[in-house]
């Protein structure tokens, strides 16, 4: 049977599964996921390590092949997504190139798609604006802080037309006021550029008030338990972390991980 | 220059130099003395002072270890008194071993990068020829320069290329070595981020790995020139070539010319000196221009 | 054009055979013992059957095992007719081995591409594919050197040599015991251990290490090689002046990298010794000595080789009348190119050996270094 995917539906999972053959036997990095990610939702992967949250972002991106089910991106296989670049990709680690200033750097994804110099100094100038970064260009990685760096990677992948963001745990080596501050602006950022953005993480508080959809995942074999959907409203200041609607979901999630024995000592 | 620098660098250093040239000439006078009493006994000199002993066994023609003196006044003359064209010029004699020295360090270092990039992009090149270039390094392939040499002589090539040849072959190994490395440094998130782009195999060649490659290419460049510089030194010394570094030793060990000798010692690790300083400061530029940390 | 691309070696092959068809026989018409028939035919069939089969789509281990035979069997047929027939050769022949070489080839590719399953299988594959790479090397060196008749001084083929290194064993001994027994090992130990032991003179005195480590620095990219002509005048002929050599060749890398390791050791780990009041000689042997292992290792690794250098180059200047580099030298003036050819293969033998003893050592002692880890 073919499937059309819904409209509007960027990511779209069925039954998907992949296995990793390894020395000490098969490991099931994900089993059975559906999953439906509508144009403009900014979902949340959340769950322990081993729960297969990275492991599916990859699969979106085409890093890793499923080796069960089906999934589309964009209404195309992940292949082809990715070779129409349709996605930016934002790595746990900034992954700057050390010999680029932070200008070329955003200018690289730019220079491999083959855009004309002026139309790469006009992204630049607006992505870095985006990041609140401007006047830092002409800086190398290394000069600036992590959560300047990180910034860097985001605009890295804003540069080009991408209408999908992925973030593979952006802010997980980064300290927490650093983090609070970099939640606040992606919030800004989603919300001027209509992206619909992808975005792992570990931490429940950063899930709960980042995302539209809360996907709650599981290990061996990696799984989705729970999907939630966010009541809270469009704007988020940072002080609604304290409000009961948001402990209200903080818990769902809590719940949701505790009937996956996410909490189990392993 | 750091308040510091001064005690906690240039000091030591400097301390220590005398203290080797000191100790360098107590050994020229121990060293030369028993000769110098043979020396004396025959022209029925009396024994004099110690000091004028001292001074004889420092200045003789053909010591067993000349004194440091000697050897300089030696590296002056030859060096800045001659025409650079007069067969005892130590200028001329390093030219000679310098172009070689250059000359088998570029094909050396151009051959290495080549092998390097089809080594990391071919797969049957790594398994099968990756494995004898690591084996190569362990084996004293200086061993074969002179059979190198005769045999190139004996279908009359002679002068500068089979020289060349054993610095070439003596620099390709560590720039091969370290290419590969190099060009396998990346990490995976940044070839990942280029899989991200959809970017061609010579955009991530161009792009990712040649960038990453670069500093590993002038530290093995560092150990190339040096073993290329004693591949010139050594292939002229087995089969009397005409001039070079080589050859001045060569000389002065036929003739026991111990000063000429030690001269021509100081010339080769000028020599030497200059040309990893040279690579150095090309890695410096390099690496300031591409962002470099300043250390 | 995907059907080509499958094996391009294989196409090529098969290209090459039907221009070696059109340009037969393989042996000039004057050649004494021409290939019979049947052989050459064989060979073609080998040849070409190989080539085909590269295309079919049968499993990788299988695939190479029919190249391996077809390629080695046609190279090995090829070569046996060439005894008595040196330098009569045609390009019938020449392009008859570059097709088996590229069967070679494609069977390298094919097993470069195998996954192996068990740890064994893996083993022997990282064996055989370098082994098949130094084979060819030696049956092309063997096919071109006797095929077209190069002259035997410019280079003899590996067969004449081999037959040289066996007829010669008792000579080729004595210059091993010679050159490594005496001068290396010597040189080698006494060299190693005094730049040990200056490295943690250096290490107490922190004014020395700051006076030498520039020093040892400079001296270790110099050609200290050319002392050997002063050691030989100092020393005399026999096996001392070589070991001098060694021992200042050895000296410096030692020292550098000792004072490198000891302080290699992180300051979290030191500043744990510190709280247990360790005093200085404690904290060396039990954290900086074992973490600066890799360190002296590397030294002795680059040492090893170095070692042998040495020697054999000092050798060049004189010696008794025994020695590699004696050998090396002497053998060459006499244009006894094959003799050289043996002792430099002693040389390369000696020295693997060498640095494979070292690295065992460092194995045992350095188990726990990333580098040997899970390798």
């Amino acid at each position: 049977m073919s499937l059309s995917p819904p409209p509007f539906s960027v990511v779209s999972a069925r039954k998907l599964g992949l296995t990793f053959e390894t020395n000490d036997g098969p490991v099931h990095a994900l089993s059975n996921v559906d999953l439906e990610v509508r144009k403009g939702d900014f979902v949340s992967f959340i769950g322990p390590s081993g729960c297969g949250k990275t492991t599916f972002l990859r699969v979106i991106a085409d890093l890793e092949k499923a080796t069960a089910g089906e999934i589309t991106v964009n209404g195309m296989t992940p292949e082809e997504a990715r070779k129409s670049r349709s996605y930016g990709y934002v790595f746990q680690a900034p992954a700057l190139y050390p010999w680029r200033t932070i200008e070329k750097n955003i200018a690289l994804p730019l220079e491999i798609m083959g855009y004309s110099a002026a139309e790469r100094r006009s992204r630049i100038e607006r992505t870095l604006d985006l990041v609140n970064l401007s006047g830092f260009g002409k800086k190398y990685p290394w000069q600036l802080s992590g959560g300047m760096q990180q910034r860097a990677s985001i605009a890295r992948a804003l540069a080009f037309d991408a209408d999908l963001l992925l973030m593979d745990e952006p802010f997980g080596a980064l300290d927490e006021i650093v983090r609070d501050h970099l939640n606040e602006q992606l919030l800004k950022l989603w919300a001027r550029t209509e992206k619909t953005i992808c975005f792992v993480t570990h931490s429940i508080p950063e899930a709960v008030y980042l995302s539209t959809k809360i996907v709650v995942m599981s290990p061996r074999p990696g799984r989705v338990t729970d999907v939630i959907e966010s009541t809270l409203p469009a704007e988020r200041p940072l002080e609604i972390r304290e409000t009961p609607e948001f402990l209200e979901i903080a818990q769902r999630v809590r719940e949701g991980l505790r009937a996956g024995h996410s909490y189990e000592e392993q | 220059m750091k308040p510091d620098t001064l005690t906690q660098r240039i000091l030591p250093v400097v301390t220590i130099l005398l203290v080797i040239v000191a100790v360098w000439y107590v050994a020229a006078v121990f060293m030369n003395a028993p000769f110098q009493r043979d020396l004396d006994r025959r022209a029925n000199i009396a024994t004099s002072k110690p000091v004028d002993f001292i001074e004889r066994t420092l200045s003789q023609p053909k010591p067993v270890l000349p004194a440091p003196h000697q050897v300089v006044s030696n590296v002056f003359e030859n060096t800045f008194l001659r025409r650079v064209t007069s067969n005892r010029s130590l200028v001329y004699h390093a030219w000679v071993t310098l172009s070689s020295t250059v000359a088998g360090f570029t094909f050396g270092t151009v051959l290495g990068i080549l092998i390097a990039v089809g080594i990391v992009h071919v797969k049957a090149l790594d398994r099968s020829l990756m494995p004898w270039i690591i084996a190569s390094q362990t084996v004293p392939i200086l061993a074969i320069a002179p059979m190198v040499i005769v045999v190139l002589a004996a279908v009359n090539i002679t002068g500068l290329i089979p020289k060349a040849l054993i610095s070439t072959y003596l620099s390709f190994f560590p720039v091969a070595v370290g290419m590969v490395k190099g060009l396998r440094s990346p990490e995976l998130i940044q070839l990942d981020l280029m899989r991200t782009y959809h970017a061609s195999a010579a955009q991530t060649f161009w792009k990712l790995r040649v960038p990453a490659s670069i500093p590993f290419l002038f530290t093995s460049m560092k150990v190339a020139i040096a073993a290329s510089l004693v591949g010139a030194i050594v292939g002229e010394m087995p089969t009397g070539a005409v001039a070079g570094i080589g050859r001045k030793l060569l000389d002065g060990s036929y003739y026991s010319q111990t000063i000429d000798l030690f001269a021509a010692l100081i010339a080769a690790s000028v020599l030497a000196a200059a040309l990893v300083t040279i690579v150095g400061l090309a890695a410096k530029i390099v690496d300031r221009a591409m962002g470099g940390r300043p250390a | 054009m995907s059907l080509i691309l499958r094996s391009w070696q294989g196409a090529t092959a098969l290209l090459l055979c039907l221009a070696a068809l059109a340009s037969l026989p393989m042996l000039a018409a004057d050649a004494p013992s021409p290939f019979g028939g049947g052989t050459a035919a064989l060979i073609f069939v080998l040849v070409a059957g190989a080539a085909l089969a590269s295309f079919a789509n049968i499993s990788a281990p299988l695939l190479a095992t029919i190249l391996f035979v077809c390629a080695h069997l046609a190279a090995w047929l090829l070569i046996g007719g060439l005894s008595g027939n040196e330098g009569k050769a045609t390009s019938a022949f020449f392009l008859m081995i570059a097709a088996s070489w590229l069967l070679a080839w494609r069977c390298v590719t094919v097993l470069s591409g195998i996954r192996a399953k068990s740890r064994a299988a893996d083993t022997f594959l990282r064996l055989l594919i370098p082994t098949l790479f130094g084979a060819w090397i030696l049956i092309l060196w063997e096919a071109i050197t006797r095929g077209a008749g190069i002259p035997f001084i410019l280079l003899p083929p590996p067969s004449a040599i081999g037959a040289r290194l066996a007829g010669s064993i008792p000579i080729l001994w004595a210059d091993v015991r010679q050159t490594i027994f005496k001068a290396v090992l010597f040189g080698y130990v006494v060299g190693c251990a005094s730049g040990f032991a200056v490295a943690i003179l250096a290490d107490r005195v922190a004014f020395l290490r700051r006076g030498l480590l520039p020093i040892g620095n400079l001296v270790s990219a110099l050609p200290i090689i050319g002392v050997a002509p002063i050691m030989v005048m100092w020393f005399g002929f026999d096996w001392q002046s070589k070991a001098a050599v060694v021992i200042i060749m050895t000296f410096f890398p030692m020292l550098v990298n000792t004072v490198a390791g000891l302080a290699a050791a992180g300051s979290m780990e030191r500043d744990l010794m510190r709280s247990y009041a360790s005093d200085y000689w404690q904290t060396l042997f039990k954290l900086r000595l074992p973490a600066a292992m890799p360190f002296i290792f590397n030294a002795l690794k680059i040492n090893s080789t170095l070692a042998l250098i040495g020697a054999i180059v000092a050798e060049f200047f004189g010696t008794p009348i025994v020695g590699m580099g004696f050998r090396i030298s002497t053998e060459i003036g006499r244009m006894n190119v094959d003799m050289v050819w043996a002792e430099i293969a002693v040389a390369a033998v000696v020295g693997s050996v060498f640095y494979g003893v070292v690295a065992l050592g460092e194995r045992a002692t350095t188990f726990w270094h990333p580098s040997n880890r899970g390798g």
